[in-house]
């Protein structure tokens, strides 16, 4: 177990840059969700930390070693694959005790090690099966498993829970994250899924177009993201493009009290969903177009909404779109008024 | 799935395993060429060619010196590889150039002049070499075969004469060889220039295109394929160019014992094939060699000759039984002049291609 | 998404390395003395007389055989893709029982010397046989030996297995979900297959039409035997010209122009491979299903006819095997154990079979290991360069045995490569012809080893050679087994070279058939015909053990 330390990390392939300037510190123990949209340069970051591929400029520290030029067979970092990449011509035992036979551990202690190891991901008894009889979930258990049975200094994953289906995505999630904190391990895990980063990480950070946007906890970043961007990437909805002027800012929604809180000219902002109150006397109004539950609470997704006083805005498709936290009785089609709590607004950069 | 991949690598592991035994087996019988004064050279062959195992070891035995045959293709193949490796050639002796082909390779001068002491047994009309570069071993006749059986059902006798055959009677009954591609093609060739004369075998071979001859690229495609009276032959053509031999040939390998060969012999239609042997120029051992030409002209390896390549002799020894029950003796066989073959043999071969195929 | 940075994980080093035994091996075996008989062919006095090219090329008797060679070779071609198109739905759509035996028995004719194979047409096509027997019932008088018919359906019966395997195994490849989708939209079968089935094919189709052509352009034994004298190819007029006539000048320049058709055909092969990989993920088993309705009729039809083309003249072989003058028994087989004459250079057949097993093995193993090192040195080129190399490895397959083997005479003269009378020379030809097979089986089957295992491998801690023995090694094993097994197999068949080199002490099984074929007597052909039959069920066994083993892209073809 080790800390990770990646300084000024860049890398292109062909002329198209990756990865420009990346800096990671995750420490010792903890855990980080590498958070971004597909072809961030995210996993080209983690093969490089694996000494998969090598980094055009910058370096890799475990602990206090410089690892960049050291190959992946001499790195000790365990890598768990999106596909798995399990060995089809071994058994689950084989695949398991791969890195341990690599080792030079004898034949004994390795099957000691290897029950342990499928003890810790809950596939007792799983030694003699064959990869290809197993389910995706079982499959992914017998993957970290092989990673993590010769004791890497650092473990990397790479969309760990892409292949699997939601159900069982949020089981192994919670596992996982148990799994990390009891093993006590140093954890990369690589992933696009917001929900994953935060259920995962100690930390999440955020990469985007080969540059970390944002390193922090992951209620900080999913609350307050540095940019739209980012706030897209994490799941808000409610992002809007606007201007700070004399008394807040100014957007389509109309005029905003805001705090400027700083910023000037162009910004973000974010209205998270608890901020926008249905009343009766709210100073926008809007049509319903669409009810969903997001995780067992009602969200109506209300279009063109707009200042209630202005006659030419009535028209359902003109105008931005909100999602509203929908009261009980809205069915599509309902006008609503609303009021946005100026207070939670949550400005960003431009 | 296991069991089966288990079986192949067993059976490649055995072959391996009778490969290493095979590699010990091939050193024993190979000579230690650090074991004593044994000298050991070779004689290039064609495919043809063959002796008796216990004449060659007679040879060893009386000599010290052991042989090893190397068969390179046809008799023209042979020739060829011979010249092209002048200089540095891969045997010590060579068996098997003819006389229509002697003449290219007495000019590619492949060969050391050598007088062996025993030609004196040998009929002078057979030495075409005053030089002696190359010695005769032996002759055979290529003659046409018919089919006993075969004609008869056909109503035909056997024709007389290479004349007979342009009778519209004999249509669509003989298969030649290729003269460009067959050695006994050429000498049947040879037979009707000798016949027709070098402005006559023209007309001649009109007539056998007119009378549906067929042309067969070599001896084993006319014999085994066209001709009727080969055993367990498809072909219907009762009559072919082979050779003076053949009939005692189909009664020495038939299945079953036959009192009467299958086959006959038009003797008045044969030409004469002289074979001799040579040593090669680049030789390391002159003096092996020249025994073992002396050795060829022995009543040892002269009686093996007939029935090793069902050729005859050119000393006087005794012949098997079958050959005088059943094979023909050629009082009088064409014979053409080597250096009139040389001269003229290319451009015959190319007039013949005119006429028979094009 | 990312790109693999082959340069980072292989350096060049490896790369060049791999291809030094097979550049070694193939200089040695095949280019040299290929370049220095078509140079001795083409330099007068010391000097280039480059005069010959044009002086033979516009020469009326090689427009006649070069347009005989390329017409014969053309009609084959379509011929053999129509014939065995069918058997390729067969092999990619249909499960029946004794499918696997099919596929084994479809490979072997591609194996068996033309030898055997021209005696067996013979008397098929012959007065006596099947064909003319069909012909006098319906009233005609057929005789087709030594026609080109009788060539062309040699070449279907040789080349039948390459089109039925390669395109059956595309059309494996084929979703039958798009087939299902177009009759949904009211396609009928025929406009389905038109429109749908045929374009997926059409690289498959156009990949085994190019290996086709290349094989009947440079047909010699087939040709020799069965054409007649009047016919001749490319391949036999260099045969004719160097061995009969020592005329290697324009040999030399003949052979030029068939490398020069053979590198045309082996680049559209290229084309054609190139545009393969999208077809060739998806798992083949499940789109086999049981024939139902009219289908049972064309399963009925196409065995029918692949029985027709390729078993008539196989049971006709066999047939004649057993057919002794005293009616049907094993007296050929009884006499395949004696040892008969006593003759120095005679050697009981049986010992052919030990021999060409034995031989076999040796060029098996040595086609293997060469092979294997040039599949994994092209697997680490990309680009060009590794299609041309790729190429380059097949080109034994379109030079005359006879160049090579004369060329042997006059290359490997002096020590220490003094190598003309070695008995290693016959297992190292049969090899170069193995070769490319080899090449062919396991290029792919490295190619598709996922780079993902490879660097899971890694990062446990395998250092490089481990990764290559844990992971590809294993992976390979298969393909490598059927390889192996198809190399044996075309060792066990292989003719034209062996004939050349063949000691008179040890021949193998194909050349021991040759010399009982050219001695007169019932017996010997007897022999000949049980020692081909004897061949046939060992390529047939090997071919089957092949199948079972490895997959069906065995051979590359």
């Amino acid at each position: 177990m080790s800390s990770l330390t990646v300084r000024g990390v860049s890398k292109a392939f062909g002329g198209l840059t990756v990865l420009d300037g990346v800096d990671l510190a995750v420490e010792d123990g903890s855990t980080l969700a590498l958070l971004g949209p597909s072809g961030s340069g995210k996993s080209t970051l983690l093969r490089i930390v694996a000494g998969l591929d090598q980094p055009d400029a910058g370096s890799v520290h475990l602990d206090d070693d410089d690892v960049t030029h050291r190959p992946a067979h001499r790195r000790g970092v365990g890598v768990v694959f999106q596909d798995q990449a399990l060995f089809p011509h071994l058994d689950v035992a084989g695949n398991v005790g791969f890195g341990l036979r690599m080792a030079g551990v004898d034949r004994r202690e390795r099957s000691v090690r290897v029950r342990d190891a499928l003890d810790v991901v809950g596939l007792s008894g799983y030694e003699h099966r064959d990869p290809a009889t197993l389910s995706g979930g079982e499959a992914q258990r017998v993957a970290l498993a092989r990673a993590l049975a010769p004791r890497p200094a650092v473990v990397l994953l790479d969309e760990p829970l892409a292949a699997l289906d939601q159900l069982l995505r949020e089981r192994l999630l919670v596992e996982l994250r148990s799994l990390f904190d009891d093993l006590d391990v140093t954890v990369v895990a690589v992933t696009h899924d917001p929900t994953e980063a935060a259920a995962l990480g100690d930390r999440i950070a955020v990469l985007l177009d080969g540059r970390i946007a944002q390193v922090g906890a992951p209620g900080a970043v999913i609350a307050a993201p540095a940019s739209a961007e980012v706030a897209g990437l994490v799941g808000q909805r409610n992002v809007f493009d606007g201007r700070v002027v004399e008394g807040g800012v100014e957007t389509s929604l109309g005029l905003l009290a805001v705090d400027p809180a700083g910023h000037a000219g162009p910004v973000a902002l974010l209205v998270p969903p608890s901020a926008v109150v249905p009343t009766p006397d709210g100073p926008l109004r809007g049509r319903v177009r669409g009810l969903l539950y997001r995780s067992g609470t009602p969200v109506a997704i209300v279009a063109g909404v707009g200042p209630r006083d202005d006659p030419d805005r009535m028209s359902p498709t003109d105008g931005p779109t909100l999602d509203v936290l929908a009261e009980p009785g809205w069915v599509v089609g309902d006008e609503v008024t609303l009021r946005i709590h100026a207070a939670s607004v949550h400005l960003m950069v431009r | 799935m296991t069991s089966t991949r288990r079986t192949l690598s067993a059976l490649l592991a055995a072959s391996l395993v009778v490969a290493a035994c095979g590699d010990d087996d091939a050193e024993t019988t190979t000579p230690d060429p650090e074991h004593g004064a044994a000298t050991s050279i070779t004689m290039l062959t064609h495919d043809s060619f063959d002796v008796s195992e216990e004449v060659l070891a007679a040879f060893t035995e009386a000599t010290g010196i052991t042989v090893e045959l190397l068969p390179s293709g046809d008799a023209g193949s042979m020739l060829n590889q011979a010249i092209l490796t002048k200089g540095s050639p891969q045997g010590d002796v060579l068996f098997g150039v003819d006389s229509t082909f002697l003449s290219r390779a007495l000019d590619e001068d492949l060969f050391l002049a050598y007088e062996s002491p025993a030609l004196e047994d040998v009929d002078e009309s057979l030495v075409l070499d005053p030089e002696h570069r190359v010695t005769p071993i032996d002759t055979g006749d290529v003659c046409l075969n018919y089919d006993k059986a075969g004609l008869a059902e056909a109503g035909l006798e056997p024709p007389a004469d290479l004349a007979d055959l342009a009778d519209p009677a004999y249509a669509g009954t003989l298969v030649v060889e290729n003269p460009a591609t067959s050695s006994p093609g050429l000498a049947y060739l040879l037979a009707t220039v000798a016949e027709f004369g070098e402005d006559g075998w023209q007309d001649h071979w009109r007539a056998l295109r007119a009378n549906d001859v067929e042309v067969a690229a070599g001896w084993e495609e006319a014999y085994y394929g066209s001709f009727s009276g080969a055993a367990g032959s498809p072909g219907d053509r009762p009559i072919v160019v082979s050779y003076a031999s053949s009939p005692p040939a189909e009664v020495i390998f038939a299945e079953e014992p036959l009192d009467e060969a299958p086959t006959g012999v038009v003797e008045g239609t044969c030409y004469r094939q002289i074979e001799f042997a040579g040593i090669l120029a680049g030789t390391e051992h002159e003096e092996a060699a020249q025994q073992l030409v002396d050795f060829l002209l022995s009543p040892t390896f002269q009686e093996d000759v007939p029935l090793n390549m069902f050729v005859y002799p050119v000393i006087d020894v005794e012949l098997p039984a079958e050959f005088v029950e059943h094979g023909a003796q050629p009082q009088d066989p064409y014979l053409l002049e080597a250096d009139v073959v040389a001269a003229n043999r290319d451009a015959w071969i190319e007039e013949w291609t005119e006429i028979v195929l094009r | 998404m990312n790109a693999p940075d082959r340069s980072a994980r292989t350096p060049r080093a490896v790369t060049a390395a791999a291809f030094a035994v097979p550049v070694a091996f193939l200089g040695v075996f095949f280019a040299v003395p290929v370049a220095t008989l078509i140079s001795t062919g083409l330099r007068e006095g010391g000097r280039w007389d480059l005069g010959a090219v044009g002086e033979v090329l516009t020469s009326p008797s090689t427009r006649s055989v070069a347009w005989f060679t390329l017409w014969q070779a053309v009609v084959s071609t379509a011929a053999t893709v129509v014939a065995a198109l069918p058997a390729a739905w067969l092999i990619g759509r249909i499960r029946f029982p004794g499918r696997s035996l099919l596929m084994a028995a479809l490979i072997v004719p591609f194996v068996l010397p033309t030898v055997v194979v021209g005696t067996a047409f013979l008397a098929v096509l012959g007065p006596d046989g099947p064909v003319a027997a069909l012909g006098g019932v319906l009233g005609f008088d057929v005789d087709l030996r030594r026609t080109a018919t009788a060539v062309i359906l040699a070449h279907v019966f040789f080349n039948y297995a390459v089109v039925a395997r390669t395109v059956g195994a595309a059309w494996m490849a084929v979703d039958p979900a798009a087939e299902d989708a177009a009759r949904t939209l009211g396609a009928d079968r025929w406009t389905t297959f038109r429109t749908v089935t045929l374009p997926q094919l059409r690289p498959a189709l156009a990949g085994a039409a190019s290996i086709v052509f290349l094989f009947t352009f440079t047909s010699f034994g087939v040709v020799k035997i069965l054409g007649g004298p009047r016919i001749a190819t490319i391949e036999v007029e260099i045969h004719r010209l160097t061995t009969q006539l020592l005329d290697l000048r324009t040999a030399s320049v003949l052979s030029l122009l068939q490398l020069a058709a053979v590198i045309a055909a082996l680049a559209l092969y290229r084309r054609a491979g190139a545009r393969r990989g999208s077809a060739r993920t998806r798992a083949g088993r499940s789109v086999l299903h049981r024939p139902a309705g009219a289908e049972r009729w064309g399963v009925a039809a196409t065995i029918t006819s692949a029985a027709l083309l390729v078993g008539v003249p196989i049971a006709t072989l066999v047939w004649r095997s057993f057919d002794t003058a005293g009616g049907p028994g094993l007296g050929y087989y009884r006499a395949l154990g004696s040892t008969g004459r006593g003759s120095a250079l005679f050697v009981p057949p049986a010992e052919a079979v030990r021999n060409s097993l034995v031989i076999g093995a040796a060029a098996a193993t040595t086609a293997l290991i060469v092979g294997g090192l040039a599949a994994v040195g092209l697997h680490r080129l990309g680009g060009r360069a590794r299609g041309v190399a790729d190429s380059s490895l097949m080109l034994p397959l379109g030079v005359s045995a006879v160049t090579v083997g004369f060329g042997f005479l006059i290359a490997l003269d002096e020590p220490p490569l003094d190598l003309r009378t070695s008995p290693l020379l016959i297992p190292a030809a049969q090899a170069v012809i193995a070769i490319p097979f080899v090449v062919r089986t396991l290029l792919p089957a490295l190619d598709a080893v996922p780079a993902r295992l490879r660097e899971a491998a890694a990062a446990l801690g395998a250092p490089p050679h481990r990764v290559w023995w844990e992971v590809d090694a294993r992976l390979l094993r298969r393909p490598a087994l059927g390889a192996l097994g198809f190399a044996y197999a075309i060792s066990l068949g292989e003719f034209g070279a062996t004939v050349f080199i063949a000691r008179a002490d040890a021949p193998t099984v194909p050349v021991a058939i040759f010399r009982a074929l050219s001695q007169p007597g019932a017996l010997n052909v007897g022999q000949a015909m049980a020692l081909s039959t004897v061949l046939l069920a060992l390529t047939a066994a090997v071919m089957l053990l092949v199948d079972r083993v490895g997959d069906a892209r065995v051979g590359g073809f």
